[in-house]
C-alpha cells in the first residue's frame, strides 16, 4: 500500500512541478499577497490632505491653522477662496476635508461670543471620514481650551489682581498603553492573517483541481484500472499539497519575520502544529469540491464561492466584533476564524495552548469531520 | 472579419456557458453573495468596545469618570476587575479590548487641583480598531477633563464661560457615514473584475487543454473573431451580473445614485470590455486552466480588491505602491463609481478616468488578438 501511495505522490509532484509556470505559481501568489498586505494595506490615517478657507484672515485664524498643521495629521494642500473652489476641491478628491473659518472669527472669540469653525468632510470613505472628523474636533477642542484658559486667567486677574498669574485647575489625561502592537502598525495585524488565508486558498484549490483535472481529461479512468485503491489515491492526491501548504507557511513566516519584522512571541512549533490541524479541514474541503464538480471551471467557481465568505467572515480584514450578532454566531461555523485567532494569538500576543485550546479543539473537530465526510463521499463517487 | 463567423463563435460560447448550469448559477450568485456580505456583515465602524474597569480609587470622583465611559455609545463596560491580571486575561482571550485603570490617588489629586492621570490599556493587535478606540477614549477623558476644569475655573472666577470655539462638522456625500454607501459602489467594480477574471481566464486555456483549440484553428475563423465572439458571450453574463449588483445596491441597500445613469452604463461597459479582454489574454498566455486561474486571481482579483481604493485608501500607501495603483484599471472604475453614485459628478470631473479605461480596453484587445495570432503560427 505504501509503495502505491509513494508512486502516486511521485506522479503528483512531477505533474505539479513539471511545468515552469506551475512551479512559479505555487509560490508567487503567496508572496505577492504577503507583500501587498505588508506594504500597501494600511488603514492608518495620517497626513490628511485638507483645504483651508480662511475668510477671517486674522492672527487668531492663522493661529488655528498653525495648530492644524502642527498636529502632524493634516497637510494644507489648497486655499480655496470661493464656494465653487470648495466644491471643486472636494469633487475632484484633491482634499479629504475643507476647514472654513468664517468672517469675524477673531472678533467673536475675543468678545466671548461662541463661534464655530466649519469642517466639511468628504464622507465617501466612511472609515477615513470618521477618523478625520475625530482628529479635526480634537485640534479645535484643544484650541478652544487654550483660548478659554487664557480668557479665564485674564478675568481672574482683573477681578482679584493679587492672585497668581496661572490659576491651577486639575487636568486629567489618559495615559494609554497599547499592548502587543505599540506602534499600531497595520501590517502586524494583517501579515499573520495572510498565513491562514494562503494555506486555505492554495491547498483547497490545488487538491480540488488536481482531481477534477483527471476527470476532465479522462485520465481518472486510467487511474481506476490500476491496482490503486481509493484511499491510496486520496492520500496521494492530498499529501503533496499538504506539503506545499506547510512550505508556504514556512516561507511566509520567514518573510514576515525577516522582512516585515513581525514579532513571533509564541511557539513556532505550535504554529506548525495548528497549521497541520487546519490543513485537515482545508484538504477535506478540497476533496469535497472535487466530488461536486465535473470540470475545472466548476471547481474554481465553487472554490471561489466557498473561500470568499470564509475569508470575509474570519475576522481577517473585518473585525468579527463589528458584525451583527447573528452573523457573529455564523462565524463560529467558519474554521478559518479559529485558525486566524490562533495565528494572531501566537504572533502578537504570545499566548500558548493554555489560552488557545478552545480554538485548537474546534479545528481538530472540524478537521476530522470535514476530512472524514469528504473522504467517504470521494470514495463513493469513485465506486 | 465576418459577421456570420463572429455570430457562430458567440453562439457556440453561449451554449457552452448555459450548458454548465452549476458554473453559471455561481457566476450569478457571486455578486449577490458579496453584496450581502459587505452590506450587512462587514464594517470597519467601531462601537460598543468591550471594556473592563479596574477602579483602585473607588470614590465618588472615580465613579463619575466611569459614568462618562458608560454614557458613551462607543464603550460597553463588561465589568469591574480587581487586579491587572484580570485585564490581561481578558485581553489575551479576546473577551475585552480595553482596560481602564483609575489610580488610587485619583480623587485626592483632582480634589486638590493637581493633574491626575487615568491608565488606558488597549489591545493593539487590530491596529485600525485600536487607533479608533484610542481616539474615542482620549476624547471621553479630555471632554470630562475640560468640563471639570471649566467648572472649577468658573467657580473661582465667579463667572460662567462656555468654550469659545466649537467644531461644526459637516460630512458631504455620505452624511450618515454609513460604510455601505462607500463600499457598495466600489464593490460593484470589484465584482465585475472578479466575474470577468473567473469567467474568461479559463475559456481559451480550456480549449487548449481539451485539444479543441486545434479544431477551432482549423476552421476559417480569424483570431479577432474568436476573441470578439467569446467576449460577447461573457459580456452578456457580465452585464447581467452588473445589473443584478446595481439593483441590489440601489433597492436593497438604498445607496443613492446621484449622477447620470448613462455615464454609469458607459463606464461599466468600457471596464467590462477591458477586463474580459484581459481575462482572454491571460487564458491565451497560460495554456493550462490552473495557471490561468492563478494568474487571473493574481492580476485581477487581488489588485481590484486591495489596490483600487475600494476599502483601503490609496493615499496612505507607500509611494512605490501608489505608483503601481495607477496601472490598476479597477482603481479608475472605483473612482468613477464613487464619483457617479455618491458625489453625482459628471464627465467634466471624470473624463480622465473614463479615458484611461477606454485606452486600456483597446490596448488589451490589441494585444490579445496579437497573442492569438502568435498561437496560430
Amino acid at each position: 500500500m505504501w509503495e502505491r501511495i509513494a508512486v502516486i505522490l511521485r506522479k503528483e509532484l512531477i505533474q505539479a512541478l513539471r511545468e515552469p509556470r506551475m512551479r512559479v505559481f505555487l509560490f508567487l501568489p503567496p508572496m505577492i499577497q504577503l507583500l501587498i498586505f505588508g506594504f500597501a494595506v494600511n488603514l492608518d490615517v495620517d497626513h490628511t490632505k485638507i483645504a483651508w478657507m480662511d475668510m477671517d484672515r486674522t492672527p487668531l485664524s492663522r493661529d488655528l491653522r498653525a495648530r492644524f498643521e502642527g498636529s502632524g495629521r493634516f497637510d494644507v494642500v489648497a486655499t480655496p477662496s470661493s464656494e465653487e473652489e470648495v466644491q471643486r476641491v472636494l469633487d475632484g478628491g484633491d482634499a479629504q476635508a475643507v476647514v472654513r473659518v468664517l468672517p469675524q472669527f477673531e472678533r467673536d472669540v475675543l468678545r466671548g461670543r461662541p463661534t464655530e469653525v466649519q469642517v466639511l468632510i468628504d464622507g465617501t470613505n466612511s472609515n477615513t471620514a470618521s477618523l478625520v472628523s475625530g482628529y479635526a474636533s480634537e485640534v479645535i477642542a484643544a484650541f478652544s481650551q487654550s483660548v478659554q484658559a487664557g480668557q479665564q486667567n485674564v478675568r481672574v486677574l482683573t477681578r482679584s489682581p493679587g492672585s497668581p498669574a496661572n490659576m491651577r485647575a486639575p487636568q486629567i489625561d489618559g495615559r494609554t498603553r497599547v499592548w502587543f502592537n505599540p506602534d499600531l502598525y497595520s501590517r502586524n495585524y494583517f501579515v499573520p492573517g495572510v498565513i491562514a488565508n494562503i494555506i486555505m486558498i492554495v491547498t483547497m484549490m490545488l487538491t480540488a483541481l488536481a482531481i477534477v483535472r483527471e476527470k476532465e481529461i479522462g485520465t481518472m479512468e486510467q487511474l481506476m484500472v490500476t491496482p490503486i485503491r481509493p484511499l491510496e489515491l486520496m492520500l496521494g492526491k492530498t499529501l503533496p499539497f499538504a506539503l506545499v501548504g506547510i512550505l508556504d507557511v514556512a516561507l511566509i513566516t520567514t518573510v514576515a519575520l525577516l522582512v516585515f519584522h513581525i514579532p513571533l512571541r509564541g511557539s513556532l512549533l505550535l504554529l506548525f502544529a495548528c497549521a497541520v490541524l487546519f490543513l485537515m479541514t482545508s484538504l477535506g474541503a478540497g476533496l469535497f469540491l472535487s466530488t461536486i464538480s465535473q470540470t475545472q471551471q466548476q471547481a474554481m467557481m465553487a472554490n471561489f464561492f466557498f473561500t470568499t465568505p470564509a475569508f470575509m467572515l474570519s475576522g481577517f480584514a473585518f473585525p468579527i466584533r463589528n458584525m451583527p450578532v447573528v452573523v457573529q454566531w455564523l462565524t463560529y461555523l467558519n474554521p478559518l476564524r479559529y485558525f486566524i485567532d490562533i495565528v494572531r494569538g501566537l504572533f502578537l500576543k504570545g499566548v500558548g495552548a493554555s489560552v488557545l485550546w478552545p480554538q485548537m479543539a474546534a479545528l481538530t473537530v472540524y478537521g476530522v469531520v470535514v476530512l472524514g465526510l469528504s473522504a467517504m463521499r470521494f470514495h463513493k463517487t469513485l465506486d | 472579419m465576418s459577421y456570420r463567423r463572429l455570430h457562430a463563435v458567440f453562439v457556440k460560447e453561449l451554449h457552452h456557458i448555459t450548458r454548465d448550469s452549476l458554473s453559471l448559477g455561481m457566476a450569478l450568485a457571486v455578486p449577490v453573495m458579496m453584496l450581502l456580505l459587505y452590506g450587512y456583515a462587514l464594517s470597519l465602524d467601531v462601537d460598543r468596545v468591550p471594556t473592563l474597569v479596574y477602579d483602585q480609587d473607588n470614590t465618588q470622583a472615580s465613579r463619575d469618570l466611569i459614568r462618562q465611559f458608560q454614557g458613551s455609545k462607543y464603550f460597553t463596560i463588561e465589568g469591574f476587575a480587581g487586579d491587572y491580571a484580570a485585564i490581561e486575561r481578558g485581553i489575551d482571550r479576546n473577551d475585552i479590548l480595553m482596560g481602564v485603570v483609575i489610580p488610587r490617588d485619583y480623587s485626592r489629586k483632582v480634589g486638590s487641583g493637581r493633574d491626575a492621570s487615568v491608565q488606558i490599556l488597549l489591545d493593539g493587535s487590530d491596529s485600525n480598531t485600536a487607533s479608533i478606540v484610542l481616539g474615542y477614549a482620549e476624547s471621553v477623558v479630555r471632554g470630562y477633563s475640560v468640563t471639570l476644569r471649566a467648572d472649577m475655573m468658573n467657580r473661582r472666577a465667579g463667572d460662567r464661560a462656555v468654550p469659545p470655539v466649537d467644531a461644526r462638522l459637516r460630512v458631504w456625500y455620505n452624511s450618515s457615514l454609513e460604510s455601505k454607501n462607500y463600499v457598495v459602489p466600489g464593490l460593484i467594480a470589484v465584482i465585475l473584475q472578479i466575474i470577468a477574471a473567473l469567467l474568461t481566464s479559463l475559456t481559451i486555456a480550456r480549449e487548449w487543454e481539451m485539444g479543441t483549440m486545434e479544431q477551432l484553428l482549423s476552421t476559417p475563423l480569424r483570431p479577432t473573431e474568436i476573441v470578439l465572439g467569446k467576449m460577447m458571450a461573457y459580456f452578456l453574463v457580465g452585464l447581467v451580473d452588473a445589473l443584478v449588483a446595481l439593483l441590489v445596491g440601489l433597492f436593497v441597500f438604498g445607496v443613492p445614485l446621484r449622477g447620470s445613469i448613462v455615464l454609469l452604463a458607459v463606464s461599466i461597459c468600457t471596464f467590462l470590455f477591458g477586463a474580459l479582454c484581459w481575462g482572454i489574454f491571460i487564458s491565451a498566455a497560460a495554456r493550462t486552466q490552473l495557471v490561468a486561474y492563478q494568474m487571473g486571481l493574481l492580476s485581477s482579483f487581488l489588485p481590484a480588491f486591495l489596490l483600487s481604493g475600494f476599502v483601503y485608501a490609496i493615499e496612505t500607501m507607500p509611494a512605490v505602491i501608489r505608483a503601481i495603483t495607477y496601472v490598476v484599471p479597477a482603481r479608475y472604475v472605483v473612482t468613477l463609481m464613487k464619483g457617479i453614485f455618491l458625489k453625482g459628478v459628471g464627465l467634466n470631473v471624470l473624463w480622465g478616468q473614463l479615458g484611461f479605461l477606454a485606452l486600456y480596453a483597446l490596448l488589451v484587445f490589441f494585444f490579445t488578438t496579437r497573442k492569438m495570432n502568435q498561437k496560430v503560427v
